[in-house]
């Protein structure tokens, strides 16, 4: 009994410090924020239904001339080095564009590129961002557009195909061998910062943060540099596995191994007891 | 020379030249432990399973580690977490083990104190075990340095620029601990020879004279009860087992501690695997960049209470700068433990500390002092918690400050 006693004290300060350093603390240094907004709150939904031809159209005559489809064999016009010295970043591929990010999203962007990405802090009349405002179009011709994106390709995008256009342009996965389209020097002079390698970055920020974080960078890091892109929630979980299957690749071994090893100690552990009552049944 | 025979069978051939039968009896069947003991007594037993841990899986980890700037990071989440087979347990297991060492180290340390395992002959065994504290708090600040993090690099700054603290020398002592003005590639190279080579070879000497000054005082017991080995151990060995206060280290004693070895590695594994974050923080996932501070630095989380004996001085007093009273206070944090046997001004009373009318408030003061510091060291040091660091502090020491006078008058009212 008495041991049991002991044991309860012993676990009980344990657990009272692990919840300390561990929980409270990490509760207090990293302040509760709003969950991720997959909704987009704050852009104003499209209020009519898009024509996938004229969208057609539309795109061929404004986007192509940087943008490259590749479903389409439409290549880009320009190597990555030179799109990256003519426009400061390499701007991205659209064969999934229409999918893998919001609908309402994309069209407030067209609109507005710079409070979509959430990047004013950073761009504005003096410094301009690299894609420009399509707010002298429709209304009509932005749903267009977007219906014609999102009309492009029939198969789902892998996700790695999702992480190599969302967020391939300023970052790297060495851990995959993937390299940042855009170079890192012009990125730097371009965005003020350098875009990290993310091969760690599941493991350095985990899942929970990173939903919340890609969502909206600038909800969790004041100043960042990083655009909000808009993302779908399924997209972005599509990243996220990405990441996942690259930092922490042997997640499933660790977890299947783990109760093989717990099961065995506990087996052992059962064994050394009745050992112990056998020998102890001796001298007590 | 021994008169060598023909051997009866290989151990009596080895017996004949190595001695080993008198060897095992000396070391296992007639080392004599106390039989009123709990189970606090196998927590010796448990630190020298995880530091065989420690051991192994450092030796597999050091066959793929690179001790450079440029290669650290990417050996240890690359090379061993991903391609190797299996690397990813080597350094759970390794990082775990590191942490729970010093949780087990903590309740060893507060199960000598609250027995009073520390004096009345049992001094050599305090001091050897404090010896060996610091020589793990050495091995275990290197040992993160290695994979090249950012927390690795940012806490590498922080504690090696603290020798900058000592008078006149301290600038130069900093530069002379980093090889460098700042922490760089050859700061890593000779802590990892630290961690790699001279800790460990330091420990494992201290652990063999920790355990060779036990054999003299002798384990003590649940109740401090003073006996005679000699006529207990001869009742044991005339098979009056059952009468005797004492059991052979072998197999009885360890029979208990195989159990109780078995329940908290049951306990480590599923750490291991599925809630390692508290000892492998995952700032360290990022890779250490100079330019780059993180948001909060903060050592690992055993020492925390020390940590923050140093950082709760956030004022000037009396003239004397924030940093200076801090760096004093934590340089006797750091040994006071060290002194304990000679604070405790009662040396006869070795009772434990529920039978000891004032101690026990001051060893339950003292536990939750150290938790409070311990919580406090990880929070952001902003308004009222650089407030409640600071009391912490003060009564921290303010607890070692009064032990000789509590103690003395304890003395006092038992010899009346």
């Amino acid at each position: 009994m008495r041991e049991f006693k002991i044991l309860a004290i012993v676990l009980f300060f344990t657990a009272v410090t692990y919840w300390g350093v561990e929980p409270y603390a990490h509760s207090q240094m990293h302040p509760h924020v709003a969950p991720a907004d997959f909704g987009f709150k704050d852009i104003e939904p499209l209020h009519v239904n898009g024509n996938v031809e004229s969208g057609k159209a539309l795109v061929e005559a404004n986007c192509i001339a940087c943008h490259s489809i590749k479903s389409l064999g439409l290549e880009a016009p320009m190597s990555f080095e030179a799109a990256a010295s003519a426009y400061g970043v390499v701007p991205p591929d659209l064969s999934h564009a229409g999918v893998i990010y919001d609908k309402n999203y994309l069209a407030g962007f067209l609109k507005d590129p710079v409070s979509a990405t959430k990047l004013s802090h950073k761009f504005g009349d003096t410094k301009p961002y690299a894609m420009p405002s399509f707010n002298y179009l429709s209304e009509q011709e932005i749903a267009d557009i977007v219906a014609y994106l999102g009309n492009i390709v029939s198969t789902k995008a892998s996700n790695k195909m999702v992480f190599e256009e969302a967020c391939g342009r300023c970052h790297s996965m060495k851990y995959d061998g993937f390299k940042a389209q855009t170079p890192a020097s012009s990125l730097k002079s371009y965005l003020g910062a350098e875009a990290p390698d993310v091969s760690m970055m599941i493991r350095s920020k985990k899942a929970e943060y990173l939903s919340t974080f890609i969502n909206e960078p600038l909800k969790m890091v004041e100043g960042i540099a990083m655009p909000r892109v808009g993302l779908t929630e399924a997209s972005q979980e599509q990243v996220v596995a990405y990441m996942e299957s690259v930092g922490d690749r042997k997640k499933a071994e660790r977890e299947s191994l783990g109760l093989k090893l717990i099961g065995f100690m506990a087996i052992f552990t059962l064994i050394a007891y009745l050992w112990k009552v056998q020998i102890w049944k001796e001298v007590e | 020379m021994a008169e060598i025979q023909k051997s009866e069978g290989f151990i009596d051939w080895l017996d004949q030249r190595l001695a080993v039968k008198a060897f095992m009896r000396v070391m296992m069947t007639e080392y004599w432990i106390p039989k009123n003991i709990n189970f606090l007594w196998a927590m010796g037993v448990v630190l020298v399973v995880l530091f065989g841990v420690l051991l192994v899986t450092g030796l597999l980890l050091l066959m793929y580690y690179k001790p450079d700037i440029n290669l650290a990071f990417d050996s240890v989440n690359y090379t061993i977490m991903q391609e190797v087979e299996y690397g990813w347990l080597w350094r759970h297991m390794h990082g775990v083990a590191a942490s729970a060492t010093f949780l087990i180290i903590y309740i060893h340390l507060f199960t000598g104190i609250y027995y009073g395992s520390y004096k009345k002959g049992r001094e050599m065994i305090w001091i050897t075990g404090m010896v060996l504290f610091i020589a793990f708090s050495a091995e275990a600040f290197s040992g993160y340095m290695l994979p090249w993090g950012q927390m690795s690099y940012w806490a590498a700054q922080v504690i090696t620029n603290l020798f900058s603290g000592i008078p006149v020398i301290g600038d130069d002592v900093v530069i002379w601990i980093r090889g460098d003005y700042v922490v760089a590639d050859a700061t890593l190279t000779r802590f990892f020879m630290l961690h790699v080579v001279l800790l460990p070879l330091v420990i494992i000497v201290v652990i063999a004279v920790h355990f060779y000054s036990l054999r003299f005082p002798h384990v003590n017991n649940q109740e401090s009860e003073v006996f005679d080995f000699e006529i207990e151990s001869e009742k044991f060995l005339e098979g009056r087992k059952k009468e005797s206060k004492v059991v052979p280290f072998w197999p009885v004693f360890l029979s208990k501690d195989f159990f109780v070895v078995g329940f908290f590695m049951t306990i480590f594994f599923a750490l291991v695997c599925y809630q390692f974050d508290f000892a492998m923080d995952p700032i360290n996932f990022e890779p250490a960049n100079s330019m780059k501070t993180p948001a909060h630095i903060y050592p690992e989380w055993y020492f925390l209470w020390n940590y923050e004996v140093l950082r709760g001085f956030f004022f000037d007093i009396g003239g004397m700068a924030a940093m200076d009273i801090g760096l004093i206070a934590f340089v006797i944090a750091n040994i006071v433990f060290m002194i304990l046997p000679f604070l405790d001004r009662n040396p006869m009373n070795t009772g434990p500390a529920h039978k000891r009318p004032v101690f026990k408030y001051w060893f339950w003061l003292l536990v939750c002092d150290m938790i409070v510091l311990t919580v406090y060291g990880k929070l952001p040091p902003t308004g009222v918690n650089a407030w409640v660091g600071f009391v912490a502090a003060v009564l921290f020491l303010g607890l070692f400050i009064a032990l000789p006078f509590i103690t003395k008058h304890e003395a006092k009212g038992d010899a009346q």
